[in-house]
């Protein structure tokens, strides 16, 4: 029987993963006080660090103002920084810190991260059709960006935020637990769960013969 | 190997982190189950379109109010000759 081969997730550098060659020399120059490779460095990451805080907090103040702590808190402390991370992954675990404790303080009954979650047997999925070839393709830029955000907002805190750090920031499954104080397993679990919903949500956009 | 088994073990599955074992039998279950193969394929997409997606340009005010911000930080810093450690 032929099995079929389904190409793993990251075959090749994604954009998101990509560190540009020049950001060790940026931050070491930043460190020595160059107020100038720090700008590059926030110019360089702004949209990212923003669409992070964005999706976690669900709220534009909230995510203006953690993605603007997070930097000011970057810089304050980048002699602690010691290398042995990318410094994308060390700014985003400031900024997922500044953005919860907004999400927090805004929503004090919020499933807590660390609570135990039910992912047990309900996860079958129900919606089984064929995407078709490059289903983004029957989407403008500016609608797709509008799905993807309405979908994810519709994740409850504990599986976006997992999604968010593994899936479109790249963090590793051990990165994602450490920056969230969650156990390797819970971190799997929740991420298992939240592209099942993802899929499910997509899915009626995307499944064959739709069209926006 | 059941269809609950595939779900169970998506995750893994899509980031290459299964026994050599356990990958074999999934993807002899993928094979001969069509629902599977889609719900394996459509999940896949999923990351990936999210991955791709580029982030939006700052709304120009926050950007404005978060260079603002930046720029009276830094001149502390600059005063003060270099960053606090």
């Amino acid at each position: 029987m032929n099995s079929p081969k389904l190409d793993p997730v990251q075959t090749h550098a994604l954009p998101s993963q990509v560190v540009k060659a020049d950001e060790p020399i940026l931050v070491a120059r930043a460190k020595a006080g160059d107020i100038s490779a720090f700008e590059t460095l926030v110019n360089r990451y702004e949209r990212k660090i923003f669409r992070l805080t964005q999706n976690i907090t669900q709220n534009r103040e909230d995510a203006e103002d953690a993605m603007q702590e997070a930097f000011l808190k970057a810089f304050e402390h980048l002699g602690e920084f010691e290398g042995n991370s990318r410094f994308y992954t060390w700014l985003v675990r400031i900024a997922v810190n500044q953005a919860l404790m907004k999400l927090r303080r805004r929503r004090p009954n919020v499933v807590s991260l660390d609570d135990e979650i039910d992912t047990g047997e309900d996860m079958m999925p129900r919606d089984v059709e064929d995407w078709g070839p490059s289903p983004v393709e029957r989407y403008e830029q500016t609608e797709l960006s509008g799905i993807l955000s309405k979908v994810i907002s519709e994740l409850d805190p504990p599986f976006r935020i997992v999604f968010q750090l593994r899936d479109i920031e790249q963090l590793s499954t051990e990165e994602t637990a450490e920056a969230l104080g969650l156990s390797v397993p819970a971190v799997k679990s929740r991420l298992l769960r939240a592209r099942l919903k993802l899929r499910q949500k997509l899915n009626q956009y995307f499944r064959r013969g739709t069209n926006s | 190997m059941k269809c609950k088994d595939i779900v169970k073990e998506l995750a893994d599955y899509l980031d290459e982190a299964l026994d050599p074992c356990l990958r074999t039998s999934i993807e002899e279950h993928l094979g001969r189950c069509k629902d599977c193969r889609v719900v394996v394929d459509t999940t896949k997409q999923t990351i990936e379109i999210f991955c791709n997606s580029e982030p939006a340009p700052l709304p120009p005010t926050t950007r404005e109010r978060l260079h603002d911000a930046l720029v009276k930080r830094l001149r502390r810093s600059r005063a003060s000759n270099t960053p606090q450690a």
